[in-house]
């Protein structure tokens, strides 16, 4: 049973055809990657799955509920968080701010009320010491380093329990030791309960980290399985290698 | 520790001793040109507090909200008018219908604004604020158009006129200042804050981006036309082009930018400034518009040197002065 059903995805802009009729079935409780060369088409299906954009035709299934046309918000709000190729968090919001931020399955009291804060600091103070970055809680996020900032973003859409998150090149622009730290807290992470969907250029990373793999081009998928087997399927070498 | 919490003790004496002393100010200067400076301070005061709580949290930059500001001040003029409520202090129990009137107003104005974002969001809420002047000039059946319209008489004389609406005024700023203040530590503020830093991402986290910001900007607008309606009452005759003046929006704006844009007295401190320079110049050089030479110069010198305002500038500053002293110390020891 798969937690992520996309049937017949298209989407086009203008004249160029971004993504052209992809289906792609993601497993509960894996790590999945979604590899393709460049212009492939990983991050528009991203955008297309978290809401930021419509789609032309499909249709999205998570946990069995259908979910295209909805807003961002609204699919967070059932349970897919995101993180964006360029690490996005708050500049002028402390580290620890950004981590309250997140909101799922929050009532109206618990939003316009002071109190009862306490539980979800608690909870974020001890994110950022999973993240080994509690020592900038009270830095402002425009201060922190990239790296830093990556694991802030993980943290943040971390934060409200998400059943499927999916990250976009989670190891774009992050030195090894780093990247190091990165692949051994998903890895954590999905020991928890977490799937993760993940878009990533840095094949010894995918081929390491992930159990499945996802291989699109031109916006369509043409390969899938175990990561050893999508290395030496011809379609996939046809495509970031062939003409 | 102890630092925060001597802060925080140093802050609330300090906040008591201002309020009270703006409680018995009346009383220490009760001329009637110290109580009306007194009395329009106190409305920029909670204009400004009124309008961060939508373009200071969410970056949302609105021209348009002496719209409504007008609006409130017609509203009760109206509702006085058809109710026949006579001049006294029952025309303050009609102030919070009023700015009910207006945040329904604001529901529908917002629901489209807020469709746009950036400088479209800005003129949006200006042609809505010339559109309400507009209305306001032509719908003479209702509103009296450019022969204005007018509120019952208060029956106060000499100094104690100002009195009552001093004390209204202050009431709406402190009531501004606590919805702000509510609003700055909850959740909610803080996906407000989240939204101006990046909405894209904000949405990424659940934060119903469109929600908040109708919420803050009906807020916003509540406590910006319970104000105006007050107004109306203070001078007793409205006129269009005076009450629904694109110069009281700006001046609110240029209040915030200069205190401090997103903070909880930036508004505070921009008002305290500018309004009484401005009434000082209104009252040395006559109604000439001198003050917009004033706002002009403070615009300029604020972008330029200041972007942050007041009370950012500043509290980067100590905080650059505490980081650099240990370092200072460390470099002088042998």
């Amino acid at each position: 049973m798969s937690l992520l059903q996309v049937d017949h995805l298209s989407k086009r802009f203008g004249g160029v055809v971004a993504v052209d009729d992809c289906t792609l079935s993601i497993p509960a409780g894996g790590i999945t990657g979604l590899i393709g060369p460049n212009g492939s088409g990983k991050t528009t299906i991203f955008n297309l799955i978290t809401g930021f954009i419509a789609m032309d035709e499909g249709r999205i299934t998570f946990k069995s509920e259908l979910i295209d046309g909805l807003g961002p918000d609204r699919v967070y709000e059932r349970g897919i968080g995101r993180t964006f190729q360029l690490a996005r968090i708050f500049p002028r919001l402390t580290a620890l701010e950004n981590l309250l931020v997140p909101v799922r399955r929050s009532g109206l009291r618990a939003l316009f009320s002071g109190a009862g804060w306490s539980d979800e600091r608690s909870k974020a103070m001890e994110m950022l010491e999973f993240l080994e970055i509690s020592q900038v809680a009270g830095a402002l996020g425009g201060s922190l380093s990239y790296g830093q900032r990556k694991l802030l973003e993980l943290g943040a859409v971390m934060m409200a329990g998400p059943e499927l998150v999916l990250l976009d090149e989670p190891a774009g622009g992050v030195n090894p030791a780093l990247l190091e730290r990165i692949a051994d807290r998903l890895r954590t992470l999905n020991s928890r309960g977490t799937t993760f969907l993940i878009v990533e250029h840095n094949m010894s990373f995918v081929m390491n980290l992930c159990s499945e793999v996802i291989v699109v081009h031109r916006g369509r998928q043409i390969a899938s399985g175990k990561p050893d087997a999508v290395r030496s399927d011809p379609a996939v070498l046809d495509a970031y290698l062939g003409a | 520790m102890n630092r925060l919490r001597d802060k925080r003790v140093l802050m609330a004496v300090g906040l008591v001793a201002v309020l009270t002393l703006t409680l018995v100010l009346p009383a220490i200067s009760p001329e009637s040109a110290t109580t009306n400076m007194a009395v329009f301070t106190l409305m920029y005061v909670g204009l400004a507090t009124a309008w961060n709580i939508m373009g200071g949290y969410t970056g949302y930059i609105s021209l348009g909200h002496a719209g409504f500001f007008g609006f409130g001040a017609y509203a009760l003029g109206l509702l006085l008018a058809r109710l026949s409520i006579a001049g006294g202090y029952a025309p303050f129990l009609f102030v919070p219908v009023a700015g009910l009137l207006t945040g329904l107003m604001a529901a529908g104005v917002g629901w489209f604004a807020l469709r746009t974002r950036a400088a479209t969001f800005v003129i949006v809420t200006i042609a809505f604020m010339f559109m309400l002047q507009l209305l306001a000039e032509n719908l003479t059946s209702l509103t009296g158009g450019g022969a204005g319209l007018g509120f019952p008489n208060p029956p106060w004389r000499g100094d104690f006129f100002n009195i009552p609406f001093y004390y209204a005024m202050l009431a709406l700023a402190v009531l501004g200042l606590a919805v702000s203040w509510s609003i700055r530590r909850s959740k909610f503020g803080l996906g407000l804050l989240a939204i101006r830093d990046d909405e894209d991402k904000a949405l990424a986290v659940g934060v119903p981006a469109r929600a908040f910001k109708l919420t803050a900007f009906v807020i916003s607008a509540t406590l910006v036309g319970m104000i105006g309606s007050v107004y109306g009452y203070y001078v007793t005759f409205i006129y269009p082009q005076f009450v629904v003046d694109p110069l009281i929006g700006i001046s609110m704006v240029l209040m915030v930018f200069l205190g401090g844009l997103g903070t909880l007295w930036g508004p505070v401190l921009g008002a305290v400034i500018l309004e009484p320079a401005q009434l000082w110049l209104a009252y040395n050089y006559g109604a000439s518009r001198l003050y917009l030479v004033l706002y002009s110069a403070v615009f300029l010198l604020v972008i330029l040197l200041m972007p942050r305002g007041i009370i950012p500038s500043v509290r980067d500053l100590i905080a650059e002065r505490r980081a650099s002293a240990p370092a200072a110390r460390a470099g002088a020891a042998p």
